[in-house]
């Protein structure tokens, strides 16, 4: 691949002594959907969480390897841990509204990175909603708080919020399996639109979601990548037996 | 086969029997209590400070205590808020990957909670008896901040420990640092619990009597400076209630109606607010 | 330029705060050895010139002529926690089983505010309360019933007062321990036949005991340091109890009522705090020892 955004190399997680990623080698294309794929429990989740270094929170992990993004390794690297996490926005699986209201929560990390001025902030957090399509729903009652939302606008808020702080890189771990089915389209059309300006890698179970609208495919099995590739070669001409199995539905 | 049911139905009655003791005790402590002392509570009882010396003098009412209660309880609880907040913090965030240092924190933390206020009465007084300093408001504030300190911070700890995983990861992956995850969303997800811990220490701080026996002195005035000594309710109950003359028992009886009302408000409130807390937790 | 300023203030504030954290951490953590170190320094002198068992064993209390033997406030605080516990474990018990296993969500309802405000009243308070009711029912009715005299200030009505307080405190921890008892193994034990009494008799006891056991240990060392209530209704006379009736001089007691003239006989302040150590080691030992043993519930203990 050439320049890839984000390339992983020899990537060992340990959780005590349970290994759970084993060597993993990934490449990510900029501006593309990744979708990483595989049954619950391969290690796709932490997969995703190594990437921003959010497994340093959890206790007795070990991880060994390198990560590099944008050609600096993450993982032996003497930059702010809170740069390079605002490079990447995260989407989870439920959303997370911080505990302050809707304009508070777009505005919240503009504010940590020193922007305080008014009128930016009022400008930007328009912005944003608008970019997760939420502006319409919500521009009455900024000032209510984000609990106050139904799930679905939540997720739309934890979206506005990560792009807020001006990330290249959007990870999103399962963000539509809390969803209905309405807000679930809303989210995958827009990272359909995003993926102009962001690298999007999303974590899924769902075969379907991933061939609607996937640009690249990784799959993992018990820790390890078996297979990866663009989207028409993984889904088309799959090289692997466990790859060939997991595509007819013989893995749950 | 009989006897297993008459066994059981023995059984209950005791059951019942202790519950209905229990709900007894508080009523007849809530009845002696405020029988002896609303009689004895009127504006001027709550409005003057004794004349005479609290000892004897028959005129004058329990302002002093009041007053000197509030001081001392506010005072420790919000130099404990200041001391506490951020070692609940400290163990919940900074320290949450070490688990095993975490519960030695907690155990340590419970049995300093265990510690009798009397104990640290003594040795703040033989503390203060080294420096050479004399009874004072600042001396019983130091006092109480220390017993009400694992109070605050346990209390905090538990709720800051509910704070799901999800809105940390949230928190960093925006780029925060850990005090500003500290600060910014862990303190303003629990702000009910917060109050609800900050009015258990106050209730505990204004209600103790042996801590502040040795470290804040009793007067008949309204303090006015952090040196001065200051009364108290619960010393007024105690030195008022062991005079001879009935006016002046009276005093302790009012005061100890009032403090009892305090408590009760205390107790209510951290209800209401603890209530609306569970609401929120299963909302979010 | 003014951004990074502004990241530099931010990391500056950030060191500043976890500087204030540390120092805060580390108070919490000196503070019980600071008090065990304070005590046993102020109260080793007297230890050096009276010899141990003579302070301990000895029951001649004279002062002013240097005698200091503590056994007759040892044995009282033995009284009038070991009979406060005998009046407030059954009770804890007995309506921690009812509240979780047989009463009506109206009764939960009523019995949760109870022990909450039971145990936010100060100790003051159940002092005023015992002077009120307690002494004089002892005095006026239960002493007569079994054919004693007294004037009702008593260790009895200490053992009352101080069992009505410590109530609250055992039955929250006993709740919590009783929660702990998987559903699953209740459900089996019924499927087999057995009645409802019959196991949480055998079961649900079994399985609680080493809670059980700490929170009576945890009462006791609540029991044993509690002063202003116990104080204003035990009588505080230097005697060796011979029954309950009499009146009886706790430790803590001997503290709060002497601390005023431990400056002006010689030894005295040292007296005051060995008494203040004494209480302050065993309230320790007994809390580490149900603590520990209460860990593996991994509930909270308020």
């Amino acid at each position: 691949m050439e320049n890839p955004k984000i390339k992983v190399q020899n990537l060992n997680l340990f959780i005590g002594k349970q290994q759970i990623l084993k060597n993993v080698n990934v490449e990510i294309p900029e501006k593309k959907i990744t979708i990483i794929i595989g049954p619950s429990g391969c290690g796709k989740t932490t997969l995703l969480k190594s990437l921003n270094r959010l497994t340093d929170i959890y206790e007795d992990i070990n991880v060994q390897g390198n990560i590099f993004i944008n050609n600096e390794d993450i993982l032996n690297t003497k930059t702010d841990i809170t740069i390079l996490r605002k490079k990447m926005g995260l989407l989870s699986q439920r959303p997370y509204p911080l505990p302050m209201n809707i304009y508070d929560n777009i505005a919240y990390g503009l504010r940590i990175s020193g922007r305080k001025q008014k009128k930016y902030l009022d400008k930007r957090v328009e912005h944003y909603l608008k970019q997760a399509n939420l502006w319409d729903e919500v521009k009455d009652r900024l000032k209510s708080p984000a609990s106050a939302l139904s799930i679905g606008q939540q997720q739309r808020l934890c979206l506005a919020r990560g792009l807020a702080v001006d990330p290249e890189i959007i990870l999103a771990d399962e963000p539509t399996s809390a969803l209905d089915p309405i807000s679930s389209q809303y989210i995958e059309e827009k990272f359909v639109q995003l993926k102009e300006h962001y690298t999007i890698i999303m974590v899924t179970h769902i075969l379907r979601q991933a061939r609607r609208i996937a640009d690249y495919v990784v799959f993992m099995y018990l820790g390890e990548i078996i297979e990866q590739g663009t989207a028409e070669e993984f889904f088309n001409n799959p090289q692997q037996e466990k790859t060939k199995a997991y595509l007819k539905g013989l893995f749950n | 086969m009989k006897l297993r049911k008459v066994e059981e139905h023995v059984f209950l009655f005791l059951m019942r029997l202790s519950a209905l003791l229990i709900g007894f005790a508080l009523l007849a402590i809530i009845w002696s209590i405020f029988s002896k002392g609303l009689g004895s509570l009127n504006w001027q009882m709550i409005s003057e400070v004794p004349k005479g010396g609290y000892y004897f003098g028959k005129e004058g009412g329990i302002l002093n205590a009041i007053i000197g209660s509030l001081y001392l309880s506010l005072g420790a609880t919000v130099l404990a808020l200041v001391i506490g907040l951020p070692i609940a913090l400290f163990i919940n965030i900074h320290l949450s990957k070490r688990r095993r240092l975490v519960n030695v924190v907690r155990l340590i933390l419970d049995i300093l909670w265990g510690v009798p206020s009397i104990v640290y009465g003594a040795f703040g007084f033989t503390v203060m008896i080294f420096f050479g300093v004399k009874t004072s408001l600042m001396a019983g504030i130091i006092v109480i901040t220390a017993l009400i300190l694992p109070i605050m911070i346990r209390s905090l700890d538990e709720v800051f420990k509910e704070v799901p995983m999800g809105l940390k990861e949230a928190s960093y992956s925006l780029g925060s640092t850990k005090s500003e995850t500290a600060y910014k969303v862990y303190v303003r997800q629990c702000v009910p619990g917060l109050v609800t811990a900050v009015l258990l220490s106050l209730g505990r701080g204004i209600g103790d009597a042996a801590s502040v026996l040795f470290t804040s002195g009793y007067t008949d005035n309204i303090p006015t400076a952090l040196d001065q000594p200051a009364a108290t309710l619960p010393l007024a109950i105690f030195f008022q209630l062991g005079s001879p003359i009935p006016e002046v028992q009276n005093r302790a009886y009012a005061a100890a109606a009032v403090l009892t009302i305090i408590i009760l408000v205390i107790s209510i409130l951290a209800r209401i607010v603890g209530n609306k807390y569970q609401k929120n937790k299963i909302k979010a | 330029m003014k951004l990074s300023d502004l990241k530099i203030s931010r990391q500056l504030r950030s060191k500043l705060h976890n500087k204030w954290m540390y120092l805060c951490f580390a108070v919490i953590l000196i503070l019980a050895p600071a008090l065990l170190f304070g005590l046993y320094i102020k109260s080793a002198p007297l230890f050096e010139q009276n010899g141990f068992s003579e302070v301990i064993f000895s029951n001649e209390w004279k002062p002013l002529s240097g005698k200091f033997g503590f056994l007759s406030f040892i044995l009282s605080s033995l009284w009038v926690t070991i009979l406060a516990l005998i009046l407030s474990v059954p009770v804890c018990i007995l309506t921690s089983i009812y509240l979780i296993y047989y009463a009506k969500g109206f009764v939960l309802k009523i019995m949760h505010p109870i022990i909450d405000i039971l145990a936010g009243i100060p100790s003051v308070i159940y002092g005023v309360w015992g002077i009120l009711m307690i002494v004089p029912m002892v005095s006026k009715d239960i002493a007569p019933f079994f054919g004693y005299e007294t004037t009702g200030f008593s260790i009895l009505s200490g053992a009352i007062v101080l069992a009505v307080m410590i109530i609250p405190f055992m039955l929250n921890i006993l709740i919590e321990i009783l929660r702990t008892v998987p559903e699953g193994l209740i459900e089996s034990s019924l499927s087999l036949g057995a009645s409802k009494w019959q196991t949480i008799k055998f079961v649900v006891v079994k399985k609680a005991l080493p809670g059980i056991v700490s929170s009576i240990g945890l009462g006791l060392s609540r029991a044993f340091g509690e002063t202003i209530a116990v104080l204003m209704v035990v009588g505080n006379v230097v005697q060796n109890p011979t029954n309950v009736f009499d009146a009886g001089y706790p430790l803590p007691a001997l503290i709060a009522n002497n601390y005023g003239e431990m400056m002006s006989i010689p030894m005295y302040d040292s007296a005051l705090m060995l008494a203040a150590l004494i209480l302050f080691v065993i309230v320790l030992i007994f809390n580490i020892l149900s603590r520990i043993l209460i860990r593996r519930y991994e509930i909270k203990v308020a």
